[in-house]
C-alpha cells in the first residue's frame, strides 16, 4: 500500500492519505476472518432502552458554516474518475475483497458486522467521506461521485456490510451539507475524532407505498423547541447509535430533519432482521415524546434540502445496488463456464449466455445513470429527476439481476454454500430503503 | 528522488451533453422540427419517392460540417475518430476527447426525433459512408469522401450470418480488374446513393479473411437495380436489391488491404461497426425520445401528472409506466454516449457498442409500444405520429446487427467463449 501512499502526496483528499496508510488493512488481514468475533445479536435484543450514549454539548461555533466545494466540471462528457477518485475506489476494491467477502455470510447469519472491520472502516474515515476538510472529514470536493464510487466499491465485496460502514456516515455528511455553524460545531467533533459515534439516518416508515414526502411521524413545536414522534423502520446499527437524523412532519412546514441524541431519551430500539442488508443490524427505532432543543432542526425545514436528501440518500442505495450486481456478473463468469451439463458448459447455451448478456447490459446502464445524478449533484445542477430515474432502473434490474444470478445457478444457487442467494435478497431488499445511507 | 508534483484534476465525471456541442444539437433540433416534422407522414405515404426537401438539407448539413471541427448531423461524421485533442488545451494527451463520434450521435439522437427514415435519406450521410471511412486509404477517401454511399453486406441466405456471403469477386488478371457476381438485398439508400459499398469474398474456401468491401459506382452497368422493398416503417428510406452479374471495379475499389489475412480475419470489416453501432443506438434513442415527448404532453392535456418524488406506485399507473420507460429511456441514452465516447477515445468499445445497440433497440420498441398504450386511439391513428414512430423504430433492433446478434457478441466477449462454442 505503500505505493498509494507515495501517489497521494501532495493531493488534498485527507481520505487518501487514511487510506493509504492502510495498516489498518494489513492489520486486519494478519488474521483469519474466522478468528475475527462478530458482535453477538443480543446486543440489539427485544426493545431494549437505547444506550445512552454521550451528550452533545451545543457549541455555537464561528457562525460560518462550511461547505463541500462544489465541483468545477469544464463541461466534457467524461467516465474517469480523477487520480483521487481512482485511488480511492483501488483501495476499497481491495478492501472490500479482502475484509467484506469473506465474512459476508458469517456477518449475514450474525445480522451483525465484526467489532473489527466496523472500527477498521472508522480508521479508515469513511464515517466522513461527504465532510469538508475544513471540519475534519475527508471531503475535498465531488462528494457525491465519490461517495458512489466508495459504495459500488464496498458492495461488491457485500451489500450488507458495506450499508453497515457507510451508514454512520449518513449523518455527518448531512451536517457537512446542510449543517449551521452550530450544529457542525456541535456534532461533527463526535465522527471526527478518535472515537468515531455510531450514528443513522432514520426515514424509512413501516407501511405499504411508504413516501418520504407524506411521514406519519411527527414534530410538534415547543416553547425551546419540538416534541417528536414516530416509528422507523430498518434503521441501520440503531442499537448502537449515539446521534439520530429523524425525518418527520413538522406541523405548519412539512416533511424535516431532526437531530435526535440517544441521549435525549424516549428513544426504544428493536432488532428488525430482515430478509437483506443484515449484516447493517437493521432496527425499528421508536421515538416517544422525545424533547428537542431549537437547535435540532436541520436547515431550518427548507423542503428542498429535504427532498435533496430523500434524492442523495436513493443514489447511496443505488450505488450499492449496482456494485452488488457487477459482483453477482463477476460471480457468474466463471461460474457457467465451468459448470457442465449435457456434455458442453452451460455458457454454450444461449438461453444461459444470454441472461450474462442481459445482466452486463443492465448493470451498465445502472451505473451510468446513478454516476450522472451524482455529478450533477456535484456541479451543483437539479439532479431529482435523474436520480429517480436511477433509481428506477437499480431497483427493478437490480431485483432481476438477483433472481436471475440464482436461476442461472440451479438449486446449487438456492443453497448457502454460494453467495448469489445473499444477492437475491440484497438486491431485492435494497429497493425498498429510504435514507439510511448518504453521499 | 524528487518527488513529481502532483497532477492537477484534469477529469471530472460528468454525463452531461457536452457545452460546445450544444449549437450543433440545438441546430439539429431545429432541422427535425422545422424540416423533417413537417414532411414525415408524406413520405411515409409515399413510399419510394425522393424526399426533394433533403437536397436543400444535405446543403446545409454539409456546411454544418464545414464550419465547425466537429461533424454534422448525418452518420458520415462518425468513424473518423480524433487525432488532436478536442478538448482545446492540446497539451495532455490523456485528457478526454470529445470528438466525432459523440457530435453525430448526439445530433443523430435529435435528427431522429423528427423522423428515422428521413434521417437515413439524407444525401452524403449513409452508414455506408462511415463504414467505408474508417477502412479506406487516404486515397480512396480523396477519391470517394464526399460522396453518398450505401452498404451492401446482406444477401437472401446471408443476413446475420454475414461472414456466409456468397456474392464472389474475381481478379481478372488481363485486365487487372475484380469482377463481383452475387445477389445483394435491403441496401438502404441503394436506389439514391451514387456508390454502393459491396461485400464480397475473394475466395469462399478460406471464409471470413476473404470477405473484402469494394466500391462500386451506382452506375456500373454489372451492378442491376433489382427491385425496392414495401416496408413496415421508414418507408421514407429506400431499401434497394441488386443483382450483380460480372460486375467489373477496378483493383482501386477495394478498400483496404488486397491481403487474405486468415490471422487478422474479419477484424478489418467487423470493426467499422463499433463506430456505427452506437450511431444506430442514437436513432432509436431519437425516436424513443419524439414518443415520450408526445405521450408526456397527451398526459399532461389529461390531466396526469409525473412527479419524479413520490414513490411510482403511488402515483397513477400511467404515470408509473411512463417513469418506468423514462428511466429505461435514459439508460438507452447514456449506454449510447459511453460507447460513441470510447471510440472517440479510441478505447477499444465493441462489448459496449453491442450493449448500446442492445439496449437501444429493444428499449426503442417498448417504449413506443409502451406509449401507445398510454395514449390509446391518439397512439395508433394515422392523424398523429405516433403510430408511425412506433413502426419505424422495429427496424433499429434489426439492422446493423439484431438484438439477438448484440446479445451474442457481449457474451462471446464476456464469457471468451468462440463462436464455434457459442452459436
Ligand atoms: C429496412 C432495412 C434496411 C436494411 N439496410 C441494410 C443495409 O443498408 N445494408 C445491409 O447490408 N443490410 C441491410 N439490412 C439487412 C439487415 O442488416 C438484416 O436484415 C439483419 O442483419 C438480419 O439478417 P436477416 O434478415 O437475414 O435475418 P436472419 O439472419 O435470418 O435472422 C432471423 C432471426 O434469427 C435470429 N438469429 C440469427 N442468427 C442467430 C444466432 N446465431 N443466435 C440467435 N439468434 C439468431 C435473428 O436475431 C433474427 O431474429 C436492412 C434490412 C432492413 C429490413
Amino acid at each position: 500500500m505503500s505505493t498509494v501512499a507515495e501517489r497521494s502526496t501532495g493531493l488534498a483528499l485527507k481520505a487518501i492519505r487514511q487510506i493509504a496508510g492502510l495498516e489498518v488493512i494489513d492489520r486486519v488481514g494478519l488474521r483469519g476472518p474466522a478468528e475475527r468475533a462478530l458482535y453477538s445479536v443480543t446486543k440489539n435484543g427485544m426493545g431494549a432502552a437505547a444506550t445512552a450514549g454521550r451528550t452533545f454539548t451545543v457549541v455555537t461555533g464561528n457562525g460560518k458554516s462550511t461547505r463541500p466545494r462544489p465541483a468545477n466540471p469544464k463541461g466534457l462528457f467524461d467516465l474517469t474518475p480523477d487520480e483521487d477518485q481512482q485511488m480511492i475506489v483501488e483501495a476499497m476494491k481491495e478492501f472490500a475483497a479482502a475484509e467484506l467477502r469473506p465474512v459476508a455470510l458469517a456477518a449475514d447469519s450474525a445480522c451483525a458486522a465484526p467489532a473489527e472491520l466496523l472500527e477498521s472502516a472508522g480508521e479508515l474515515g469513511l464515517a466522513t467521506l461527504g465532510v469538508p476538510e475544513e471540519l475534519g472529514g475527508s471531503a475535498a470536493e465531488k462528494s457525491a461521485v465519490t461517495g458512489v464510487l466508495v459504495g459500488e466499491a464496498l458492495a461488491h465485496g457485500d451489500l450488507g456490510l458495506a450499508a453497515a460502514v457507510l451508514s454512520t456516515g449518513a449523518v455527518p455528511t448531512a451536517l457537512g451539507l446542510w449543517g449551521d455553524a452550530a450544529q457542525q460545531a456541535t456534532y461533527l467533533p463526535a465522527f471526527t475524532g478518535e472515537e468515531v459515534a455510531v450514528s443513522a439516518l432514520a426515514i424509512l416508515e413501516p407501511r405499504p407505498l411508504f413516501d418520504p414526502f407524506a411521514l406519519q411521524s411527527t414534530a410538534r413545536r415547543t416553547a425551546d423547541g419540538f416534541v417528536l414522534d414516530g416509528v422507523k423502520a430498518l434503521v441501520p446499527r440503531a442499537a448502537d447509535a449515539e446521534l439520530f437524523l429523524v425525518a418527520a412532519e413538522l406541523e405548519d412546514r412539512g416533511p424535516a430533519l431532526f437531530l435526535v441524541p440517544t441521549s435525549a431519551g424516549g428513544v426504544t430500539v428493536t432488532a428488525e432482521p430482515a430478509m437483506g442488508a443484515r449484516a447493517a443490524s437493521t432496527a425499528t427505532v421508536a421515538f416517544t415524546n422525545v424533547p428537542l432543543p431549537e437547535v435540532a432542526l436541520l436547515a431550518d425545514g427548507d423542503q428542498e434540502v429535504y427532498a435533496e436528501c430523500i434524492h442523495r440518500a436513493r443514489l447511496a442505495w443505488c450505488a450499492l445496488s449496482v456494485g452488488a450486481a457487477q459482483a453477482a456478473l463477476d460471480y457468474l463468469i466463471p461460474y457457467v463456464n465451468e459448470r457442465v451439463a449435457f456434455g458442453e458448459p452451460i455458457a454454450n447455451r444461449q438461453a444461459v449466455a444470454f441472461q450474462i448478456s442481459d445482466i452486463a447490459i443492465e448493470v451498465a446502464g445502472m451505473r451510468l445513470a446513478t454516476w450522472r445524478a451524482a455529478s450533477r449533484a456535484d456541479a451543483g445542477n437539479g439532479f431529482f429527476r435523474e436520480a429517480a430515474v436511477a433509481r428506477q432502473l437499480c431497483v427493478k434490474h437490480g431485483a432481476e439481476i438477483g433472481s436471475a444470478a440464482v436461476q442461472l445457478l440451479g438449486g446449487h444457487g438456492y443453497t448457502k454454500e454460494y453467495p448469489v442467494e445473499r444477492w437475491y435478497r440484497d438486491l431485492r431488499t435494497a429497493g425498498v430503503f429510504e435514507g439510511a445511507l448518504l453521499v | 528522488m524528487p518527488i513529481p508534483p502532483p497532477t492537477p484534476n484534469t477529469t471530472v465525471i460528468n454525463l452531461e451533453t457536452p457545452k460546445k456541442f450544444r449549437p450543433l444539437i440545438g441546430q439539429a433540433h431545429t432541422v427535425a422540427q422545422e424540416v423533417l416534422r413537417p414532411i414525415a407522414r408524406k413520405y411515409d405515404v409515399a413510399e419510394h419517392e425522393r424526399p426533394k426537401e433533403l437536397d436543400f438539407l444535405a446543403a446545409i448539413l454539409n456546411g454544418m460540417e464545414d464550419s465547425g471541427a466537429t461533424s454534422g448531423a448525418g452518420a458520415a461524421g462518425a468513424g473518423k475518430g480524433e487525432d488532436k485533442p478536442a478538448n482545446g488545451n492540446g497539451s495532455d494527451p490523456a485528457a478526454t476527447k470529445n470528438g466525432s463520434n459523440l457530435s453525430t450521435a448526439l445530433s443523430i439522437m435529435e435528427m431522429c426525433w423528427g423522423d428515422v427514415g428521413l434521417l437515413l435519406s439524407i444525401p452524403g450521410q449513409g452508414l455506408g459512408n462511415s463504414a467505408s471511412a474508417a477502412v479506406a486509404s487516404p486515397e480512396q477517401l480523396e477519391e470517394f469522401g464526399g460522396r453518398w454511399a450505401a452498404m451492401a453486406i446482406t444477401e437472401p441466405e446471408a443476413g446475420s450470418d454475414s461472414a456466409s456471403i456468397r456474392t464472389t469477386a474475381d481478379l481478372d488478371p488481363g485486365t487487372g480488374e475484380y469482377v463481383l457476381n452475387g445477389e445483394k438485398i435491403y441496401v438502404t439508400s441503394g436506389e439514391r446513393a451514387e456508390l454502393v459499398v459491396v461485400w464480397a469474398t475473394l475466395d469462399r474456401s478460406v471464409g471470413r479473411a476473404a470477405i473484402k468491401s469494394f466500391i462500386v459506382e451506382r452506375t456500373n452497368p454489372g451492378m442491376k437495380l433489382d427491385r425496392l422493398e414495401h416496408k413496415l416503417g421508414i418507408r421514407a428510406s429506400d431499401t434497394a436489391a441488386f443483382i450483380l452479374q460480372d460486375c467489373r471495379v477496378p483493383a482501386s475499389a477495394l478498400l483496404g488491404s488486397p491481403e487474405v489475412d486468415v490471422k487478422k480475419g474479419f477484424g478489418g470489416v467487423m470493426q467499422t461497426f463499433d463506430n456505427t453501432r452506437p450511431l444506430v443506438a442514437a436513432m432509436a434513442v431519437g425516436c424513443a425520445r419524439a414518443c415520450l415527448d408526445f405521450t408526456r404532453e397527451a398526459l399532461d392535456q389529461a390531466g396526469v401528472g409525473i412527479d419524479y418524488d413520490k414513490p411510482a406506485l403511488s402515483q397513477s399507473a400511467a404515470a408509473a409506466k411512463f417513469l418506468a420507460m423514462e428511466a429505461e429511456y435514459d439508460a438507452a441514452r447514456l449506454l449510447t454516449m459511453q460507447a460513441a465516447w470510447m471510440a472517440d477515445n479510441r478505447k477499444p468499445n465493441s462489448v459496449q457498442a453491442s450493449i448500446a445497440k442492445a439496449k437501444a433497440g429493444r428499449t426503442g420498441t417498448d417504449v413506443a409500444f409502451g406509449c401507445i398504450e398510454l395514449c390509446g386511439a391518439i397512439g395508433v391513428t394515422e392523424t398523429e405520429l405516433l403510430e408511425k414512430w412506433a413502426r419505424d423504430v422495429k427496424i433499429l433492433d434489426i439492422f446493423e446487427g439484431t438484438q439477438q446478434i448484440q446479445q451474442l457478441i457481449i457474451a462471446r466477449q464476456l464469457l471468451g467463449r468462440t463462436s464455434a462454442q457459442l452459436k
